[in-house]
């Protein structure tokens, strides 16, 4: 079979996803399940691949592991940060917070994003300083970007605050 | 009153749904994998009163008790969409509210604690978010979901961080499958953060050439721009199908698949769940194009969901083989396909 994205190398990697109960199934070679950034996401999360995928991912995960700190839990529920790259399953809010640092990296690979931009809690909401200080938070970014020239971030970012400020009906100082 | 799937929508020859799903937590409790048993009850209490105490929604949606349901019912209720096939995996400490008209359905601790969901007949994206969000901004006020400022909301896997929404649109693609034209998308599909693939089988064949594209991508992009993707490249899909179907009804063997195709389906006395996916993808397209007539979208919907392995047999006392299985299908099978000619 060859591979569903380039349509030129032999498949050799089969990507089975099962995600909210949707299967997706993909027949990659090497080359484009890099450039698509499975094997990346998969390092972090090896949920059961691990096994399957081979000692790749193990030995990037146990470093990793090795360097921190193996023994905090997370305060509300207990969950290690082993626990949760083992099942690929968050245990609580709190466990974002917890595990900030070492989920971020992955949370990035899976979405190309770590900022959100879309609808606010109730809670969240209510709150004016919070969204102002996101907006804050996504300028600065944004004129980082510009400083390293990165333009086509600093781009993204114009348009998450600029819907930012929209939706909530802030002017954009 | 008449389910959703038993009617057909805008772009009905084309899209035979639409879908937003959103997920959420309620702030107060871990997420499911770190729930207790007690635990897992009172969410269920504390989302079954909040609605159930309502003004707005008690009347429209009802409380079904999944722990005393068999098999069947359950698994008829995946193929109604209703539920995931992971819901049903063990029922115990589950809750489902769902709408009369089924277009509304609320999953008590699947994957997360809410997994909100509204459907449609045809291409409605706009129209059922906004109801979706309705329902999620009544349930926040209400019980507070588990938010982050940078993250959005927060979900038991990070694929769902953010808006936790996932949209789809369930498509008739019969030309554009034919011509091999699915994978070629499906690879560009991913650059853009959505994905296609085929709704009922497994691999690389769906059957009934039937497809699911949905977005991706639930952090950084907002709700609006997501949907906004999703109804662009669905348009740019209709119109890609139109155009291979106007190609390929001018081949005479696609004209006689069809006929023979109506000829079967109207005398047939055993039938399989395949055949019949296969075959009345051929209906299907024979309707879009005039060749067919005397049978509706709407029903051909109906009958797509009431002829499943689960729901064809769900009503009847005793255990059915698979002969007797086929033999039901063919029968109602008939019975719609009485007035097509």
């Amino acid at each position: 079979m060859l591979c569903q994205s380039c349509g030129k190398n032999q498949a050799n990697t089969h990507i089975k996803k099962f995600i909210n109960g949707n299967l997706t199934e993909y027949h990659l070679c090497e080359q484009c399940a890099n450039k698509i950034g499975y094997q990346d996401v998969l390092s972090s999360f090896p949920f059961d691949f691990n096994n399957l995928l081979g000692s790749f991912f193990e030995e990037k995960n146990s470093s990793v592991l090795s360097n921190k700190s193996k023994s905090v839990h997370c305060e509300v529920c207990g969950s290690s940060f082993e626990d949760i790259s083992r099942t690929g399953k968050i245990g609580c809010a709190n466990c974002y917070k917890t595990f900030f640092n070492r989920l971020m990296p992955s949370i990035e690979r899976i979405h190309g994003n770590t900022n959100h931009t879309g609808k606010i809690s109730y809670l969240a909401s209510s709150d004016e300083s919070l969204i102002k200080n996101k907006i804050n938070e996504l300028k600065s970014e944004m004129e980082a970007a510009i400083k390293d020239q990165n333009f086509e971030k600093a781009a993204k970012l114009r348009d998450e605050i600029k819907e930012l400020t929209q939706k909530e009906g802030f002017k954009d100082e | 009153m008449n389910s959703w799937f038993e009617q057909s929508g805008p772009q009905g020859d084309i899209v035979i749904s639409s879908r937003i799903r959103l997920a959420r937590n309620i702030e107060r409790y871990p997420f499911p994998c770190k729930l207790s048993n007690d635990q897992k009850s009172n969410v269920i209490n504390d989302i079954k009163s909040t609605i159930l105490n309502s003004s707005d929604f008690k009347e429209k949606l009802n409380y079904v008790n999944v722990s005393s349901i068999n098999k069947i019912e359950a698994q008829s209720l995946v193929e109604h969409h209703l539920v995931s096939p992971e819901f049903i995996n063990d029922l115990s400490y589950k809750g489902l509210i769902l709408s009369e008209d089924k277009s509304i359905s609320i999953m008590i601790n699947e994957e997360d604690h809410i997994r909100l969901q509204v459907m449609s007949p045809g291409f409605e994206l706009d129209n059922i978010y906004n109801i979706a969000d309705k329902l999620d901004s009544f349930l926040d006020k209400k019980l507070s979901f588990s938010f982050d400022n940078k993250l959005g909301y927060l979900t038991q896997c990070p694929t769902n961080l953010g808006t936790g929404m996932r949209a789809s649109v369930m498509l008739h693609l019969p030309a554009l499958s034919q011509c091999g034209a699915i994978s070629r998308i499906s690879s560009d599909l991913i650059k853009l953060g959505l994905t296609i693939r085929g709704i009922y089988g497994e691999g690389s064949e769906p059957k009934g050439d039937i497809y699911q594209l949905s977005n991706q991508i639930t952090l950084g992009i907002s709700e609006k721009t997501a949907l906004q993707n999703l109804k662009d490249i669905t348009a740019q899909l209709i119109s890609r199908e139109r155009k291979q179907r106007s190609e390929i009804t001018k081949n005479i063997h696609v004209i006689d698949a069809i006929c023979r195709s109506r000829g079967i389906l109207k005398n047939t006395i055993l039938l399989s769940n395949d055949e019949f996916m296969k075959l009345m993808s051929n209906i299907r397209l024979g309707v879009s194009i005039g060749i067919v007539t005397g049978i509706s979208f709407n029903k051909i919907n109906e009958l797509l969901i009431k002829v499943q392995p689960a729901t064809l047999i769900r009503d009847e006392k005793q255990n059915f083989t698979s002969i007797q299985r086929d033999q039901k299908r063919a029968k109602l099978v008939r019975k719609y396909m009485n007035e097509a000619n």
